[in-house]
């Protein structure tokens, strides 16, 4: 799993760009969920958590580990739910607008 | 073996497309749910495809963890609506736990062998967790109530704060120049939690939408770093668009509120200085009850309502809704003007109308709002202040002087639901209470919401 460092840089830069570009594009509306959902997608960093948990190095690595995913799978799972929760409230009038 | 790997890095692969498209289907209320499905299924084939990892040697705590993690985050799922900004608060710090631990055991487990580069995003990726740790259940502890909202200021405050930054810095060099010194690895930590617990003292609840933001962003930056860290670029893709999310929001909130953005990252946040009370002396005002603010708002053809934290306090939103229904029916044109930093979180005014099922194409933002206002028979004010304040336009010596408001004071007739005159939380007279086209509604809000509705419906059965 051997990354390049300068191509760790350019994924960097990329992604922070289409970062920007799309997410100047939520409107105002849905800047909650949209804060709950990147806080859901963030939690990503559980496969460390799971990888360092899971390969029994020392007891204080697979206790951290262990520890640390917890937190993120709380967030994604509690990230994910109210986002949903949220984005089922928005509803558009009935009647078009005039 | 190598088609395990290989498996791995293509559901990574996908998930990293999926995480794209969940953002970018979040730019409309139409398509976001999908966002949210796209960001599960990516998370599920990451999570699944991680499960495979050849060195996997155990997977009891990994079973264990998963379980434990599910059942507290269900009922964080499930909290009221009102309480998602502490909820989020707290959803960074669970974010910037994680990735602090997981930095702290690859150090204990690296060590002394670390490369430079790596040791530099290490320390970036622990020192960012670390102060987003405490710093979120600082913010979470606020909005929450169980730590005093007040902002704690004193002298020099920024100069502590800055060298405790700076300390941790010079610490985090050395460690890169000789990783084996292990015994200052727990400082660096150490005082980068106090840090977070520092930085929050002086904030107050009106800078919360710019603190979350913030916090928002440096959670997704650690988790970048650790990415770098671990070489995985999943994680710092994902990063990536966290922090990118949090630092568009916190520019946002920074324009909202007219701070410049070097004053929002160095932290110098509650620096609006209570006003000198200066004008104290008694100004008349014009107030109206229930049935007289009933009348004219049944009379108006477009009324815009202004809501603010206030609303939520008072868990007016569904009273309001009330209102917006019985005016919606007598033919009044009713819409929102939502300010950028009303309430606790970017956004969070739309969500507490959208539960109380108001449709959101009936929300305006600020942009959106203010050319209306000319052309609007009554604004109606139900729990905001400063946000509406017109000396932001005019008076120079006002410490909001500069910060964009909702210009209602140029509706035909403006209407403020306020419990007394007494000025708000940042303790800034509002001139708009003493113009002749404002009528003070003095009250809670949701009684006298309430009230007005009652009004209305009496009206129309008498009429009807």
């Amino acid at each position: 799993m051997k990354v390049d460092l300068i191509t760790s840089l350019y994924v960097f830069m990329l992604a922070a760009f289409i970062g920007f570009e799309v997410i100047r594009r939520v409107s105002p509306l849905l800047h909650t969920p949209l804060m709950s959902l990147t806080n859901a997608l963030d939690a990503i960093a559980v496969v460390g958590a799971i990888i360092l948990a899971g390969k029994s190095e020392t007891r204080m690595s697979t206790i951290l580990g262990t520890i640390a995913i917890v937190a993120a799978t709380s967030n994604i799972v509690g990230g994910f739910i109210i986002t949903d929760r949220m984005l089922k409230m928005f509803k558009a009038s009935k009647a078009p607008k005039s | 073996m190598i088609i395990g790997q290989h498996f791995i890095e293509v559901t990574y692969l996908i998930a990293t497309a999926l995480f794209i498209l969940s953002l970018k289907w979040l730019s409309s209320p139409v398509t976001a749910r999908r966002g949210v499905w796209a960001g599960e299924i990516g998370m599920a084939l990451a999570i699944i495809g991680t499960l495979f990892y050849k060195g996997i040697v155990d997977y009891k705590w990994i079973g264990i963890a998963l379980v434990l993690g599910v059942i507290i985050g269900v009922p964080l799922g499930n909290v009221a609506m009102t309480a998602v900004p502490q909820r989020t608060a707290l959803s960074h710090a669970f974010g910037a736990l994680c990735v602090t631990l997981v930095g702290t055991a690859e150090f204990y487990l690296r060590t002394p062998d670390v490369p430079k580069f790596t040791m530099s995003v290490l320390s970036l990726e622990v020192i960012l967790g670390s102060l987003t740790f405490t710093g979120s259940l600082m913010a979470a502890g606020k909005l929450q109530e169980v730590l005093p909202q007040r902002p704690i200021t004193y002298k020099g405050q920024n100069f502590v704060n800055l060298g405790m930054l700076a300390v941790a810095i010079v610490i985090a060099v050395l460690l890169v120049l000789d990783p084996s010194r292990t015994a200052l690895y727990p400082a660096m930590i150490v005082i980068s939690l106090l840090f977070g617990v520092m930085m929050i003292i002086p904030i107050g609840g009106a800078d919360m939408p710019t603190v979350i933001s913030l916090l928002n962003s440096y959670a997704g930056l650690s988790a970048a770093a650790m990415g770098f860290v671990l070489e995985s670029k999943l994680l710092i893709v994902a990063g990536a668009l966290d922090g990118a999310s949090g630092f568009i929001l916190s520019v946002n909130m920074s324009k909202a509120m007219n701070r410049s953005f070097s004053n929002v990252l160095f932290g110098a946040f509650g620096q609006v200085q209570a006003a000198a009370a200066t004008a104290q002396e008694a100004r008349p005002v014009r107030s109206a009850s229930a049935e007289e603010a009933a009348a004219i708002l049944s009379a108006a053809n477009r009324v815009v309502i202004v809501p603010g934290y206030g609303m939520a306090v008072a868990q007016a939103q569904h009273r309001v809704r009330e209102l917006y229904d019985a005016l919606t029916k007598r033919g009044v044109d009713v819409k929102f003007g939502i300010h950028p930093v009303a309430g606790r979180m970017p956004g969070h005014m739309n969500v507490l109308l959208a539960e109380a099922d108001i449709p959101y194409d009936k929300l305006l933002d600020m942009d959106e709002a203010n050319p209306d206002f000319p052309q609007t028979d009554v604004a109606l004010i139900i729990g905001a202040n400063d946000v509406t304040n017109p000396a932001a336009r005019s008076d120079v010596s006002s410490p909001i002087y500069g910060m964009p408001i909702l210009d209602v004071d140029k509706a035909r007739t403006v209407m403020v639901i306020k419990r007394s005159m007494n000025p708000g939380f940042a303790g800034i007279d509002n001139p708009l209470y003493y113009l002749d086209n404002t009528l003070m509604l003095f009250g809670d809000a949701k009684a006298f919401v309430g009230n007005i509705v009652k009004e209305l419906s009496g009206a129309s059965a008498a009429h009807g």
